[in-house]
């Protein structure tokens, strides 16, 4: 009889071509390598250099999303980039893609959309795979029951030569989440909760699995927001089990198989959950009922809390310069602060869900005056969704600008920017100094909070305008 | 990559924890599609002044900085994205190690594949370290130590891989096409499956 085993070790184990031993890390087979323009062309170049050829193609799948513009088209059908070096970027993923054989949901793709939106609507992105990407948000895949993290440009190359990785085992970390969360609040607003609880470093070295009832009553898009902040505790990837949720949000999707093949995958991935008796090296609880719309006061994910709540005073210089920058006082509650502009977007709220959550509270009313409203569509298959329901036009009616799928505003390399000194509150997932342009000050919240703010000119609480809808 | 076996340097400190990637290299810069010179856009918007000159507030502009090769940095050092670009741009402004109490797992990774030493050492003697800027150390990758100006010794952990390819100059990529052979093993075993 076998140990008991986690989610994480069964992913781990069936993904090994050769153990780890004391001199040498194991190597880790990838079922999946996601490429964007930023932290591929320098991999490109070295298998270029080498005389390689891309090991799996059919393994491989690339978009357009960081650098790209989203403003449509000109009349002539040029992109409207944030200068030559962006569009040159994309130019070479483009001739890298034709000369690699990599398939590219490039401009003329009915599914470009950011990496992290469309693996999982492709269906790409499946229980008990392994999946990487150049990019840190990997974990988003993870909400599946895959092992997904982030490598930087050197490991690309890796993965695109030989399909493979060399990895020492993490360790594993349980985060169990009872009870229930209240009306009104979400996945992001758990998942700041969870980072500040645990710290921008409470992750490091290790694999995250959220379990508990909490966790289980949540949709497939709030796990994705859930597991694509995982990296924002420090930790390599975030996992939750497959379940009935995850089969029903899959079937049917492009890339799953179909027909007995369906119903064959499906038996197979029950088995990944967690053994009963497994051991995780470390584990923490978190009450979901406690849980109140969230926002960061400061310059990293960690330093989140309820809006509501008073600023903690600093206990160090550093923490008093996130402050100062933030312009954040210790004593006072984030909710009422002024807002310059609003971005609802980003690998971790671009989903559907995620636009009818800030639809929800804006029907009805306006942007206040002097406030700049951006919504960013994850994928043009979002796009396409939320305009077929008429999304959009909520958003344009309210006064908020209705944009191109893309990164956007998240990583601000696009010309998406906000300006030095404006605070931004952002549906997105970093707010380190400068993330969203030099000198902008960034608060992270959930869809309807940032939508909330938007109406009101201040951080605002979403649940207010939520019980007038009720009403 | 080069072989790198030891590094004497003047320690430079960088204080602040949480260290994130925007600020080793703000997002904005990374349209480029190599990876050489991005040593000038290093810390670029905490080392300028939006007029363009040395931002004399940021530790390593200061005269006693120039030319140090060794950074002691506050907690949690490279957190953030995984943009290889971090670790590039250090090395191309000529810090060739980051000792710290804590480092990002990806910024780590990426920084030992690059043969820049990013080496981990105990909270007490981060302290020490964080302390006593300006002082010289030798850092022996064979013998995993740091040597301090007293001859006294502070010993690191090191990945025995990373070790390895740091001290050979070993190209990580040579060592995984030599498992061709088990790797196509395993494809064949999963489409068996």
């Amino acid at each position: 009889m076998t140990a008991a085993r986690t989610l994480f070790e069964k992913i781990w184990d069936a993904h090994v071509v050769a153990p780890e031993s004391t001199d040498t890390p194991a190597i880790l087979y990838v079922d999946l390598h996601l490429a964007h323009e930023v932290t591929s062309p320098q991999a490109f170049d070295e298998l270029r250099s080498r005389g390689l050829k891309l090991r799996r193609p059919d393994r491989t799948l690339a978009t357009l999303d960081h650098s790209t513009p989203t403003l449509p088209a000109n009349a002539d059908g040029t992109r409207p980039y944030a200068n030559a070096e962006a569009q040159a970027q994309v130019a070479q993923l483009e001739t890298n893609c034709r000369e690699f054989g990599v398939e590219l949901h490039g401009w003329d793709s009915a599914e470009r959309g950011i990496v992290h939106v469309i693996g999982p609507e492709l269906g790409a992105t499946r229980p008990g795979m392994t999946i990487v990407c150049g990019d840190s948000h990997t974990s988003t895949h993870g909400a599946f029951g895959a092992l997904a993290f982030g490598i930087g440009t050197t490991e690309v190359g890796h993965v695109m030569a030989t399909q493979c990785l060399l990895q020492r085992k993490p360790k594993t970390l349980a985060i169990h989440v009872d009870g229930a969360l209240p009306a009104g609040v979400g996945a992001k607003d758990l998942i700041l909760h969870i980072i500040g609880t645990i710290g921008v470093d409470g992750g490091t070295g290790h694999v995250i699995e959220y379990r508990g009832a909490a966790i289980e009553k949540l949709s497939m898009e709030e796990r994705m927001t859930v597991c694509n902040m995982s990296i924002e505790a420090g930790a390599r990837a975030g996992l939750i089990a497959p379940d009935e949720t995850t089969f029903a949000w899959l079937q049917g999707r492009p890339r799953v198989p179909q027909g007995d093949a369906w119903g064959r995958a499906v038996a197979q991935w029950r088995t990944l959950k967690t053994d009963d008796g497994a051991q995780y090296d470390r584990e923490v609880r978190i009450d979901a009922g406690t849980v109140k719309p969230t926002v960061t006061y400061g310059t990293h994910p960690g330093m989140a809390i309820a809006m509501d709540a008073p600023v903690p005073a600093a206990r160090n210089a550093m923490e008093q310069r996130a402050l100062d920058y933030m312009q954040s006082r210790a004593g006072q509650p984030m909710q009422g602060s002024k807002v310059d502009v609003v971005f609802v977007g980003s690998c971790t709220n671009s989903r559907l869900s995620d636009l009818r959550e800030a639809a929800g509270v804006l029907r009805g009313h306006r942007v206040a005056e002097g406030v700049r409203m951006l919504v960013v569509p994850g994928s043009e298959a979002v796009r396409r969704d939320a305009e077929a329901e008429g999304l959009h036009e909520v958003f344009r009616a309210a006064g908020a600008e209705w944009r191109v799928p893309g990164c956007s505003m998240c990583i601000a390399m696009n010309g998406d920017l906000a300006q030095p000194g404006q605070l931004v509150v952002s549906t997105s997932n970093r707010n380190f100094e400068g993330r969203q342009g030099k000198g902008a000050r960034t608060v992270l919240a959930s869809p309807a909070t940032a939508a909330a703010s938007a109406v009101a000119g201040v951080i605002a609480d979403p649940r207010e305008y939520l019980v007038e809808v009720a009403a | 990559m080069r072989p790198v076996t030891r590094l004497h340097s003047r320690t430079a400190v960088l204080p602040d924890e949480n260290i994130d990637t925007d600020r080793i290299i703000p997002a904005r810069f990374l349209t480029t599609t190599t990876r050489t010179g991005l040593g000038k856009l290093c810390f670029h918007d905490w080392r300028y002044l939006p007029d363009g000159s040395d931002n004399p507030a940021f530790p390593l502009n200061r005269p006693e900085a120039k030319g140090c090769a060794i950074v002691v940095a506050g907690r949690n050092f490279g957190c953030g994205s995984s943009r290889e670009h971090a670790p590039w741009a250090l090395l191309d402004y000529g810090i060739h190690a980051v000792l710290c109490s804590e480092i990002a797992d990806i910024f780590r990774n990426n920084a030992l594949k690059n043969g820049l030493l990013a080496i981990v050492v105990s909270a007490a003697e981060h302290q020490w370290l964080l302390a006593n800027p300006g002082i010289e150390l030798s850092i022996d990758v064979q013998g995993q130590y740091v040597v301090l100006p007293d001859g006294g010794r502070i010993g690191f952990e090191l990945e025995p891989f990373a070790r390895h390819c740091l001290l050979e100059g070993v190209d990580q990529l040579g060592f995984l096409q030599q498992h061709a052979d088990a790797i196509t093993h395993y494809e064949q075993q999963e489409k068996a499956a």
